[in-house]
């Protein structure tokens, strides 16, 4: 076969590489590199040879390749081009379209292929004449007409409209575009990034400034050592203070300079310039307006069915220092004979203190139990797990409480049992009916009780040494006893002499007690049964003969109330104003005026049982009555008739005893004659005190003293009066009856 | 013979008189004397409470002092009147003493 190259050239579809022997190169006179050659590679063979050819010598020509093409072949003449550097792979190559021919033929500008034409403007001409209108090919220009022209991009909409309808009117009606969906469209307002303009330039200044760095250092505290400084103002010498004193330059200095301090303290007097009138107006005010119910809530409530079944509650103490606790004293609610009677059931019922604690309003957190009704107690002010109390047999306990207390507050279980109960046997005779507060010493420290009892005798107790009740009567006495524990045959029977002036069964009732100091005079006053009051100093006199200490006799006695007085209490503010509630009446007294009370109340329908000062307005005070109301006296408000009365129980009241937890709570513990204990709120109007209320009480009494007074000398004068007219009466007739 | 010596020299005895009269003012609590170091010279009140007032009145009054001559140099303070809730106290100050008065204005 003929001799293919084993290299595939790509050659352009318009010509076709062809290796012609040397027969057939002489032949059609296209001998390499003579007739044609690489300068001139181009020769014109004709139609017709080639045809011929092919039929002479058939298979073999070596255009049989190309026969067809050559057949198809619109022209007359083909060229064939000698390829001299096997470009397409043979060494010639046929040209199969007529326009290939012309640009072989002509110059053209070639890519790897050069070409050096030398064409005749003739057969240029004649190749352009001839051109045929070829396929269009796209070049993308039909885009930009698309463009350009104007066609409907949407199908255009038709309304058409009944031929009757036109010109007829048109009737619009509304209709919500909320209604149906999509009923309308909305441009809803987006931000165009367009029209956010982008400052490219700005004016700014700029300054420089030093370079600044903040640090800091610690020293090393490489020895530390521990020290400390105590100081004291530095003081003149009597001497000194003598020597300026009598320097000429502060004689100067006081001369000048009192005038000033004159005037400014007389401004002070005249008028306080910066009191403000009208805010001291809105205080009272405000009054009115908020918390307008002036009633008394209950707070809380507490019995035990178990323990306070049947029994009435003798006293009533806060706690001083825990918060929310509480003691009650439970007793058995019969009379004197009763309790004769029965004495052996009772013997069997344990009689209790009970503590209640506001978190558990059902169990009391602690039971003390004691051999006999306790009638009274007390906790001892500067010791609160020290109580003490005054027993119906006689005897006085001073459980110790502290290690009992907080063992049971913290497991919140009833607890009953006693620790350490240092008694007494039998000292008074009869029951213990009140027992004192204890007073205090110069150190603060309370050492002393008071108890008195129906025999007639006031104590004084000292239970200054630790864990052993002594007796003592006072710190002057001067006799020791012989039986520490035993009856304190030492102290005075201060009642010796009412004793004898008195019928015997004279029930002292209580005492309350000024805090003044053991070695001043103690004053006090307290109240028989039959509604005397008893005045009287506590200083112990000695007695010159025998040299035994005794007390003096009671300066004053009144007789104001009907029936026992069952309550004498100072006022907190006021140190020299007593309030004593007995029988059906109250009244209050002052010290140092023993005309008679300041102030006496009328006869109320009921008993009065039991009176207290408010803790925090020096002119408010409770009165429990018999049929178990409260009256809340206000003096500045009314002074005839309590300014409210509230009922809180069906029974007699037993104690009322205020306290105040903070300032916005103010309790007030009230036992009924039932066993049960109220506890409750005093409201705003009853505790927060208007401004000057102690100003304006205190003017108050002084008025009524005043009025005492006034009275007391018109009473004398009356008296005088009187008199002088009997005298003159006697003398007229006299003179009458001589005559 | 005998003769007696007066305590108190007329002058004195001023002194004394004039500050006993401001003393029984109606509302006056207290009256000190203080020497140009604080140190308490003459006094109505208990120890602590003076030197307590003595300390720290004798501060403020030489700070007030300095202020009033620095904003204007030829001026000097003559008086302190200080007015608290409860209070007012009264300060005149001297080159080398210091009067104290301390009274309730409204009772």
């Amino acid at each position: 076969g003929r001799p293919q190259h084993s290299k595939m050239y790509c050659h352009p579809n318009d010509i076709f590489p062809l290796t012609l022997t040397s027969a057939t190169q002489e032949l059609f006179g296209c001998r390499c590199d003579e007739d044609v050659t690489g300068d001139n590679p181009y020769k014109i063979l004709r139609k017709e040879d080639i045809v011929q050819d092919m039929r002479m010598r058939a298979a073999v020509s070596d255009f049989s390749p190309v026969k067809q093409l050559v057949l198809d072949y619109p022209e007359d003449e083909l060229l064939l081009v000698y390829d001299r550097d096997f470009i397409y792979g043979s060494s010639f190559y046929l040209v199969l379209t007529a326009d290939a021919k012309e640009r072989h033929l002509k110059p053209v500008v070639a890519l790897g292929v050069e070409v050096a034409l030398e064409c005749e403007p003739l057969e240029v001409f004649a190749a352009q004449k001839t051109s045929e209108p070829q396929p269009w090919i796209s070049l993308g220009s039909e885009q930009e007409i698309e463009e350009e022209s104007v066609t409907d991009s949407r199908p255009r909409y038709r309304i058409s409209r009944v031929r009757r309808e036109f010109g007829a009117p048109i009737f619009f009606s509304d209709r919500n575009a909320m209604e149906t969906k999509d009923g309308f469209l909305e441009c809803t307002p987006y931000q165009d990034k367009n029209f956010s303009l982008k400052q490219m330039e700005r004016h700014t200044g700029v300054q420089t400034i030093p370079n600044l760095k903040s640090s800091s250092t610690q020293t090393q505290w490489t020895y530390p050592r521990s020290m400390c400084t105590q100081y004291e103002p530095r003081e003149f010498s009597e001497e000194e203070k003598e020597n300026c004193l009598q320097s000429e330059h502060l004689k100067n200095l006081v001369n000048s300079v009192a005038s000033r301090f004159e005037i400014a303290i007389q401004q002070n007097e005249i008028m306080d310039v910066f009191f403000d009138d009208w805010k001291a107006l809105s205080e009272e005010d405000s009054g009115y307006g908020r918390k307008a119910d002036p009633h008394l809530k209950e707070y809380q409530s507490f019995t035990d069915l178990h323990f306070s079944k049947e029994k009435t509650i003798s006293n009533i103490n806060w706690h001083p220092t825990i918060n929310g606790v509480i003691a009650v004293a439970v007793t058995e609610r019969l009379s004197f004979e009763d309790r004769i009677n029965g004495s052996t059931k009772l013997l069997l019922n344990p009689s209790l203190i009970l503590f209640w604690s506001f978190s558990d309003p059902i169990n009391p957190q602690l039971l003390l139990e004691c051999p006999d009704d306790v009638f009274s107690f007390e906790f001892c002010p500067s010791d609160p797990n020290i109580i003490v109390g005054g027993c119906m047999n006689g005897q006085v306990l001073t459980p110790s409480l502290s290690l009992f207390l907080s063992i049971s507050l913290l497991t919140e279980k009833p607890t009953c049992g006693v620790v350490d109960i240092y008694s007494f046997s039998l000292f008074h005779s009869d029951k213990v009916s009140r027992m004192g507060v204890p007073m205090e010493n110069r150190n603060g420290i309370c050492v002393q009780i008071v108890t008195c009892a129906p025999d007639c005798c006031v104590m004084f107790w000292d239970i200054r040494a630790p864990r052993v009740l002594q007796t003592m009567a006072d710190q002057r006495k001067q006799k020791v006893e012989e039986k520490p524990l035993e009856n304190p045959h030492g102290v005075p029977n201060t009642f010796k002499h009412l004793d004898l002036t008195w019928k015997p069964l004279i029930r002292v009732q209580h005492i309350s007690y000024c805090k003044t100091q053991l070695q001043l005079v103690l004053s006090t006053t307290f109240c028989p049964q039959d509604g005397e009051l008893v005045y009287t100093d506590w200083k112990l006199e000695k007695d010159n003969d025998s040299g035994r200490l005794f007390s003096a006799k009671p300066s004053h006695r009144f007789i104001i109330h009907d029936g026992q007085v069952n309550t004498v209490r100072r006022s907190p503010f006021f140190k020299d104003i007593i309030l004593t509630v007995g029988g059906w009446t109250f009244a209050i007294w002052k010290e140092g005026v023993m005309n008679g009370p300041i102030i006496q109340s009328s006869c109320s329908q009921k008993k009065c049982t039991v009176g207290y000062w408010s803790q925090s307005r020096p002119a408010v005070f409770f009165i429990g009555k018999e049929d178990g109301n409260i009256d809340v006296w206000d003096l500045l408000e009314k002074t005839h008739e309590p300014s409210q009365t509230q009922n809180i129980t069906a029974t007699q009241i037993t104690c009322i005893k205020p306290w105040i937890v903070s300032s916005k709570q103010h309790l007030l513990a009230v036992s009924d004659h039932l066993g049960t204990l109220h506890i409750l709120e005093i409201p705003w109007t009853l505790r927060s005190p208007s401004s000057n209320e102690k100003l304006s009480m205190s003017k108050y009494f002084e008025k009524e003293v005043d009025r005492l007074v006034y009275f007391e000398k018109r009473r004398e004068m009356r008296a005088k009066e009187k008199k002088d007219s009997e005298a003159e009466e006697l003398r007229k007739k006299m003179v009458r009856y001589s005559i | 013979r005998f003769s007696a010596v007066f305590i108190f020299s007329p002058k004195q005895a001023e002194v004394e008189e004039t500050l006993k009269r401001i003393q029984t003012h109606k509302g006056v609590i207290g009256t000190i004397v203080v020497n140009a170091e604080g140190i308490p010279i003459r006094t109505t009140l208990d120890n602590s409470t003076t030197v307590q007032y003595a300390g720290l009145l004798h501060q403020l009054t030489m700070k007030a002092r300095s202020t009033v001559r620095d904003l204007d140099p030829q001026n000097d303070l003559t008086f302190l009147r200080i007015r608290s809730k409860k209070h007012e106290i009264m300060v005149a100050p001297d080159k080398e003493y210091l009067l104290i008065v301390i009274q309730n204005p409204s009772e």
